[in-house]
């Protein structure tokens, strides 16, 4: 009886502990980065290929999901609003939630899953490989090495990659409009300007500094802890893109909460 | 003395792989510490570079505890010591010369035209003069452990650690890399420290050999006198008896 109840107690203590555990590796990670910083000789010659990898080459996928989040936004805002708010407010939904919503979200959403998972497998294999351990033996800091240029080009990438989704999220929901629902670009464009509000556009640019900065945290952190061969690395990948999503979700209504 | 293991104990989880291993490794000698696999040998050479930290004893460089040091201190410790990994450990993306120069693009006054040079040098004196800029992937394996040895000497270290050298290799290709071993320190005049399991590989480069046996230093010697040991731990390793080698209590 004794056993029954003292069973799922341990299990929940063994659970805290690991939680705690994982919480502590984490902010050693972030501490870690942030001093690596300094060690820019290091970090600073791998940043500007990071950023092609992790921003550039994230461009066209985005773009994908963009000019598709735009057109079903006006078609699903024309439904909603038919008969009884003037057709302009499509204009008005679609720039509202493409900047405030769905571009940051839907964007650090694959990018979590994209560059997430990539980076994970990047550096779990170079942890089971010993490559990390032999950086260490040449002097290298693996963090200012690995993690700093990854989550600076993160950082600095995501907003840049969203600000442009964003826009063409716009833009394929304006040709939506003008195509598909008989709207002019002069009512689209009046909706638009309607409650546009430069504010806006800032709470997408730190909403996606937050989630570049996750989502590339998420990857060096499970990869650098990858343990066991090809099978460890990919669990560190499907870690890092669960636990990059789920954040990324918290941080977006955290935000919601915070700024607006 | 140069490197010196005293009462070093290592524990994962429950599991108890140093029990208390003590060692002294004099300067220009080539030791090296025998045992089978999973008996913790990998473990006790990633302490002298501090990629682990014992539960407690300690490891000594040239007379510092490899624990105590700061940042600083670590990384001129770790410039003297090259390490060459079971596996090799090459960065894959990379070709072997950008391997072997990468340990002195860290350090002062390198230039990338010195870094190269230094390079092909190393990659030269291995017997991989040609292949500077092949990729790990296109070498065989024991070429890839001539690459880690480059890239292991290539900022001149005092010490070289190696870590099952012959590991996976056909017996021409061992008796090479046990020949590199010995030119190393013949050349270099390096001391040099192997863990392994190949018997006859340790009997060929080391000047002493040590038993790894439940965590412990079981037995110190000359070749000579591991040959002609009456130990019976010693004879149950060497004649690959396990009955004899487990059944044993540590001495």
């Amino acid at each position: 009886m004794l056993d029954f109840l003292l069973r799922p107690l341990a299990a929940a203590g063994r659970g805290a502990v690991i939680g705690l555990a994982a919480t502590g590796r984490a902010w050693l990670l972030i501490g870690g980065t942030v001093r690596a910083l300094g060690n820019a000789r290091t970090w600073g010659p791998h940043l500007l290929p990071q950023m092609a990898r992790i921003g550039v080459a994230s461009v066209p996928i985005a773009l994908f999901i963009a000019v598709f989040a735009g057109v079903v936004m006006a078609l699903q805002a024309s439904y909603a609003l038919t008969g009884a708010i003037p057709r302009y407010f499509v204009g008005t939904l679609v720039g509202k939630v493409m900047i405030l919503e769905l571009g940051p979200v839907l964007t650090g959403l694959t990018l979590a899953g994209r560059v997430g998972a990539k980076i994970s497998a990047e550096l779990g294999t170079m942890r089971v490989t010993e490559q990390i351990d032999a950086l260490e033996t040449l002097g290298y800091d693996p963090l200012a090495y690995l993690a700093a240029p990854r989550m600076l080009a993160g950082t600095l990438m995501f907003p840049a990659v969203v600000l442009l989704s964003v826009a063409v999220g716009v833009a394929s929901g304006w040709f939506a409009a003008i195509q598909l629902l008989d709207m002019s670009s002069h009512e689209f464009a009046k909706g638009l300007r309607l409650f546009f509000d430069t504010w806006d556009v800032w709470f997408a640019v730190i909403k996606s500094v937050s989630f570049g900065a996750v989502v590339t945290g998420a990857g060096c952190f499970f990869g650098l802890h990858a343990r066991g061969g090809a099978e460890g690395v990919g669990a560190a990948a499907t870690r890092a893109v669960v636990a990059a999503s789920m954040v990324i979700l918290v941080l977006d209504a955290f935000w919601a909460a915070v700024l607006l | 003395m140069s490197i010196h293991f005293a009462g070093l104990r290592k524990s994962f989880g429950s599991k108890k792989v140093l029990r208390g291993f003590t060692l002294s490794v004099r300067d220009g000698e080539t030791a090296a510490i025998l045992g089978p696999s999973g008996s913790g040998k990998s473990v006790l050479l990633k302490h002298v570079v501090r990629l682990l930290r014992p539960d407690s004893g300690s490891v000594e460089v040239d007379g510092v505890q490899v624990q105590a040091l700061d940042g600083g201190g670590l990384a001129v410790l770790r410039r003297r010591i090259g390490y060459v990994f079971q596996f090799a450990a090459l960065f894959d993306s990379m070709t072997i010369a950008e391997n072997a120069g990468m340990g002195l693009r860290q350090l002062p006054d390198w230039t990338p035209g010195q870094i190269r040079d230094r390079a092909r040098e190393c990659l030269a004196l291995v017997g991989l003069h040609g292949m500077e800029d092949r990729y790990p992937s296109e070498l065989s394996g024991g070429q890839r452990k001539r690459a880690g040895v480059a890239r292991a000497i290539a900022a001149s270290p005092k010490y070289l650690l190696y870590d099952e050298p012959t590991t996976g290799l056909d017996p021409v290709t061992t008796t090479s890399i046990d020949r590199l071993i010995l030119r190393m320190r013949d050349e270099l005049g390096v001391t040099g420290l192997v863990v392994t399991h190949d018997m006859t590989s340790a009997l060929r480069v080391a000047d002493r050999i040590t038993l790894l046996h439940e965590g412990k230093a079981a037995f110190t010697g000359a070749p000579g006198e591991v040959r002609a040991s009456r130990d019976p731990i010693l004879r149950g390793f060497v004649d690959g008896d396990p009955e004899l080698y487990f059944s044993t209590e540590g001495a």
